[in-house]
């Protein structure tokens, strides 16, 4: 039963730490994550298009990366090169990736809700944990957390990131390109959450509409109830991934209605932000269209 | 000369996003094999082309002036309110249940008000708690604001699903027929089997009220001036947390009228899931709109056409194609608005002075600036 429960947090929670890890880095650069969503959806839409066609789940993972690497540099584009409201660039971001999902969707496959059976990690017909622990996105979800600490506290580029989210106008008088660190970061924070949505196609061995279901705000929750910090974040995904996986077990006794296990990442996060567990503060210029 | 500027800052994003929206389509239409002249003429014949389908998208653009509404006054007091999803189900929600409490017998003319006063407070009620954490403590009404969709959506869920108010093997409550606000076709017979109903009425008012409470009056004044800078609003003796949090339920309470539109106006009952998407779009109305109320109601019927014009042409193409061509909207005004701002500030013959635009409290939050557009 333990086991049970822990190994359906490590599914759960491997989407949230791929978002969670590409959100953190965008905002510690100064650039809201708002499209954290519509990055994993474009990324598990290009893994599908690509394991789809070639038949390999690598080359899935490698189309979905890309997928999400030039949602990113949209992204990018809005908000670093045209000062765009980096709020409502995220909101036309996902919008925009809904959409264009749903539309090739039926252009590739002649339905708008899913596409066909894909190949993905873990052959099929092994035993659930075997399969699971096979899948090399998995090691590489845990794994992103950790290294995304060292990237952002103990190297050039990390430092880098940290001072243009500060303080913008100390790291341009000190020589250091802005817009080019932002470019940066935002790029790599769309290929990083889309490798959550790689897991989930893969891992299904489909694309459905709108399967990422919310899963890139609770990275963001996750992003803030971990204080913008990659370990911290880390933890909250695992935590809110936690109590996802113990409703599944549950749920058949009805003891909790799902719903309200639902609303566990978005009220811890609201009590966070009120400052009730420790204060949650923001990368000082996050959100500032220029800098 | 300043007014001319003005009319240009707020016209040039909003004409290069339909030139960038229309490339797209094209694109879009073309990758589907068909002809985008002809898309493009079945679209406009779908919505403006006959009754019905100016009756459809009159019926969407009433739910997207009150979200567009809700969205713009936030952003006017420097506020973003991600919420009017969750805010316009609440409405809805509150407007439905008021409607079934009532009895049949006080008839429409006691019981519509009542609604949508019940629509405004379940609204209002959603806005008030980014707004008490955001005056008390500090906390950003964008990831609030956000949360709290999702907490409501899911408690509204709840309610409906595991609450015992759905009628059995649907998600929606009983129909409560004598709070229903009457269908514009039993007047003007032409929007017959069209959903626009005469919410649309309340839709005009509540957007004349809502320019004359921002621009003729103190509250309205003072909330604007939070908006540009709380700092010096602050000092000229604006209670700033108390304009925050007061915006924040005006807001909501914009959101949530917006309910009344299907509940009392189309289906006579509460049904989950019907805010669908609306309440996001909002936030594209505004944008577009300018955060004023005239221009709110105006992209309120753009998107609605181009909500309605999805389902035109979708025998040529998949309607998910408006889908895009929102979002492409959205960001290429986005994009625009700052870069339109820059190039005529550059304009030589410009006698105003350049505005501090790189740096200064104005734009130390993302809405600010996007407010005194």
């Amino acid at each position: 039963m333990i086991g049970v429960i822990l190994l359906q947090t490590l599914r759960i929670a491997v989407p949230y730490l791929f978002a969670a890890s590409g959100g953190v880095l965008a905002e510690r650069a100064g650039i809201v994550s708002l499209a954290l969503e519509g990055f994993m959806l474009g990324g598990a839409f290009g893994a599908t298009l690509g394991a789809h066609y070639s038949g390999s789940a690598w080359v899935g993972l490698l189309c979905g990366i890309a997928a999400g690497l030039a949602l990113g540099a949209v992204h990018a584009l809005a908000c670093v090169r045209f000062g765009a409201n980096q709020i409502v660039a995220g909101v036309a971001l996902n919008l925009m990736v809904v959409g264009a999902t749903r539309f090739f969707l039926r252009l590739a496959f002649g339905s708008s809700s899913n596409s066909p059976r894909i190949t993905g990690f873990g052959g099929e017909g092994t035993a659930g944990a075997l399969q699971t622990f096979a899948n090399p996105l998995l090691w590489l979800g845990l794994a992103v957390m950790p290294v995304l600490a060292f990237v952002v506290m103990r190297t050039r580029f990390g430092l880098r990131v940290r001072a243009v989210g500060e303080k913008p106008e100390a790291a341009e008088s000190l020589g250091v390109r802005v817009a080019t660190v932002r470019w940066a970061a935002v790029v790599a924070s769309g290929g990083l959450a889309a490798l959550g949505g790689c897991w989930l196609a893969l891992d299904q061995h489909q694309f459905t509409d709108q399967m990422t279901a919310g899963r890139g705000f609770i990275a963001l929750a996750a992003v803030i109830f971990g204080r913008w910090e990659p370990v911290r974040a880390g933890i909250a995904c695992l935590l809110f991934a936690f109590a996802e996986a113990l409703q599944i077990q549950v749920q058949g006794t009805n003891a909790i209605p799902s719903q309200f296990v639902t609303m566990i990442p978005y009220l811890l996060t609201l009590v966070a932000l009120a400052g009730l567990v420790g204060r949650s503060t923001p990368p000082a210029a996050l959100g500032r269209s220029e800098g | 000369m300043r007014a001319t500027r003005a009319f240009e800052e707020a016209v040039l994003p909003t004409l290069t996003a339909l030139l960038v929206a229309l490339v797209a389509g094209d694109l879009l239409i073309l990758s589907y094999g068909q002809a985008p002249g002809e898309v493009w003429a079945m679209m406009l014949r779908g919505t403006w082309g006959n009754a019905y389908g100016i009756g459809q998208l009159l019926y969407k653009a009433t739910t997207l002036t009150f979200t567009g509404l809700a969205v713009a006054v936030g952003l006017r007091a420097g506020l973003f309110n991600i919420g009017a999803e969750s805010q316009l189900a609440a409405g809805g929600f509150c407007a439905a249940l008021v409607g079934l409490a009532l009895p049949a017998a006080v008839g429409p003319w006691i019981a519509v008000p009542l609604c949508i006063v019940a629509a405004a407070i379940g609204g209002g009620l959603v806005g008030l708690v980014p707004g008490v954490l955001r005056a008390r403590f500090g906390a950003h009404e964008v990831i609030a604001t956000i949360m709290l969709n999702f907490v409501v959506l899911a408690f509204l869920n709840w309610a409906m699903a595991s609450g015992g108010l759905a009628v059995p093997e649907t998600l929606h409550t009983t129909a409560a027929p004598h709070a229903a606000v009457p269908r514009l076709a039993s007047v003007f017979a032409a929007f017959h089997g069209s959903a626009a109903n005469f919410v649309i009425v309340l839709a005009i008012l509540v957007a004349a009220l809502t320019g004359w409470f921002l621009f003729r009056t103190r509250y309205g004044f003072e909330l604007r001036a939070v908006g540009l800078q709380p700092a010096a609003a602050e000092n000229g003796g604006i209670r700033v947390a108390r304009t925050w949090l007061m915006a924040m339920i005006v807001s909501g309470a914009l959101a949530g009228m917006g309910g009344t539109n299907f509940v009392l106006g189309y289906k006579s009952y509460y049904e989950d899931g019907f805010a669908g998407g609306a309440g996001f779009l909002g936030i594209a109305v505004a944008l577009v709109g300018r955060n004023h109320p005239l221009g709110v109601v105006l992209a309120a019927l753009f998107f609605a056409t181009l909500s309605q014009g999805g389902l035109a042409i979708h025998a040529l193409v998949p309607k998910q194609m408006v889908e895009v061509l929102e979002g492409v909207v959205i960001l290429a005004v986005a994009m625009s608005v700052p870069e339109v701002r820059r190039l005529l500030r550059a304009r030589p013959r410009d006698p105003s002075p350049p505005a501090p635009v790189t740096s200064g409290a104005a734009n130390t939050s993302a809405a600010p600036a996007l407010a005194d557009g």
